[in-house]
């Protein structure tokens, strides 16, 4: 990562290096704003990904359907969740994923960051 | 002249797209967001607003990797929504106003920012879901100006620079010469964060310091740096500087007419906040004396 900044526990920063190694992961998402292309990656999987250039590590987040080994390769959650809405996944299951927790507790988790003092001070104004 | 009458800020989560395209308004999950939109709507029917400078992020929609501007203002009279992959169908969108954008541009580019120009731009749900909060079920009785904020690929441009380019599309604002009814919107937020092991990541507390000081004092939200930013506000977060912006067009003073802070809609703390001008508490005043039934 370029930035000199201290790291953020558990985020990661789309930057520079990032953006130039995930680029064809990320053309390849972006290239999911049109249905026909969502098809054909549904239709043959292997082939699309040879088409914009994958890299081995990013073929295997997609194989693995892993979020984080996605960001790991470059990913941008922006272009990831493109691809996500193919494999019938929300942001919530992407969480979840990410987080190691269960879809439901990940849900009760967004549920409970809704009732502690600060938010409960920033709900009634 | 044309006078900035307010601005309306609100999250812009694609899922209440969902929520608007199913008719889930009343559900029990969405029933807090959506009951902040009445009195919005209210306002904006007694301000009757002509044209609406849309500040944004573009999420992958018009904008790739390939060319991230910093900056970026349509200067088309035509704009459409498209397509962005995960199943929400295309908004309405309404006209342009290309002459406005230009001279919006012009004063940007004077005011020493290096924009990027479109005259063709799609453009995504952080502007058309707002509109269709603020109008619902039409088309929006409005011409749009819309201006991007790289949000995306970091380096993102300082909450410092945001603000003074809103101030600058104020400038340009409070300089043209039609006598078009003007508001802003700035969209995206609050705290959030999609990616990495801290998914689900909210701060009410920063939440709050924003929606308290963008009114009064907006420079305070300049003395955070963008690393700073994306700790306290999450990666997504930092699309608060949209709201910055927005808030810097309206010019130095303007006062609180509604807020709504609600948690979670989907993995983010939503808010919808309107500010008025002073030229809009004026005019919005001589308004309703003059058509009681918008009162």
């Amino acid at each position: 990562m370029a930035s000199a900044a201290k790291p953020i526990a558990g985020t990661h920063i789309f930057d520079g290096a990032a953006a130039q190694k995930g680029y064809a992961l990320n053309a390849m998402c972006f290239s999911f704003n049109h249905a026909r292309n969502r098809d054909e990656f549904a239709r043959d999987e292997d082939a699309y990904c040879d088409r914009f250039g994958l890299t081995e590590e990013q073929r295997a987040a997609v194989k693995a359907r892993s979020v984080l080994q996605m960001i790991a390769a470059g990913g941008n959650v922006y272009y990831l969740a493109k691809l996500a809405g193919i494999l019938g996944l929300n942001v919530q299951d992407l969480g979840a994923q990410q987080t190691g927790m269960s879809v439901e507790a990940f849900r009760q988790m967004l549920f409970d960051n809704a009732k502690t003092p600060q938010a409960l001070e920033a709900i009634n104004g | 002249m044309a006078k900035v009458l307010g601005g309306v800020f609100t999250s812009h989560v694609p899922a209440i797209g969902g929520a608007i395209q199913r008719g889930a308004e009343n559900e029990p999950y969405w029933k807090p967001f959506f009951d902040a939109w009445p009195p919005v709507r209210q306002w904006l029917d007694v301000q009757a607003p002509d044209v609406v400078v849309m500040f944004y992020n573009d999420h992958g929609l018009n904008f790739f990797l390939d060319k991230m501007p910093t900056f970026a203002v349509g200067a088309a009279d035509v704009y459409t929504n498209d397509d962005e992959g995960w199943g929400l169908h295309p908004f309405p969108i309404p006209a342009g106003h290309a002459a406005l954008s230009w001279a919006i541009i012009e004063k940007l580019v004077e005011e020493e920012f290096d924009i990027t120009t479109c005259q063709q731009m799609l453009v995504d749900h952080a502007a058309s879901i707002p509109l269709a909060l603020a109008w619902p079920g039409r088309e929006a009785p409005v011409r749009i100006v819309p201006i991007t904020i790289n949000t995306v690929q970091h380096p993102l441009p300082s909450a410092r620079r945001c603000l003074a380019l809103g101030r600058a599309v104020g400038k340009a604002l409070a300089e043209w010469q039609g006598d078009e009814r003007i508001i802003v919107m700035g969209t995206g937020g609050l705290s959030h964060q999609l990616d990495g092991e801290r998914a689900g990541f909210m701060n009410p507390e920063y939440d709050k310091f924003c929606m308290d000081n963008l009114g009064p004092d907006p420079d305070a939200l300049t003395q955070h740096s963008i690393h700073e930013m994306v700790e306290l506000s999450g990666t997504q977060g930092v699309e608060i500087l949209n709201w910055i912006a927005a808030r810097g067009a309206m010019g130095a003073s303007v006062s609180e007419v509604s807020r709504t802070y609600h948690i979670p809609i989907s993995n983010t703390a939503a808010a919808v906040m309107v500010y008025e001008t002073a030229e809009a508490t004026a005019s919005g005043a001589a308004r309703t004396e003059k058509t009681p039934a918008l009162a």
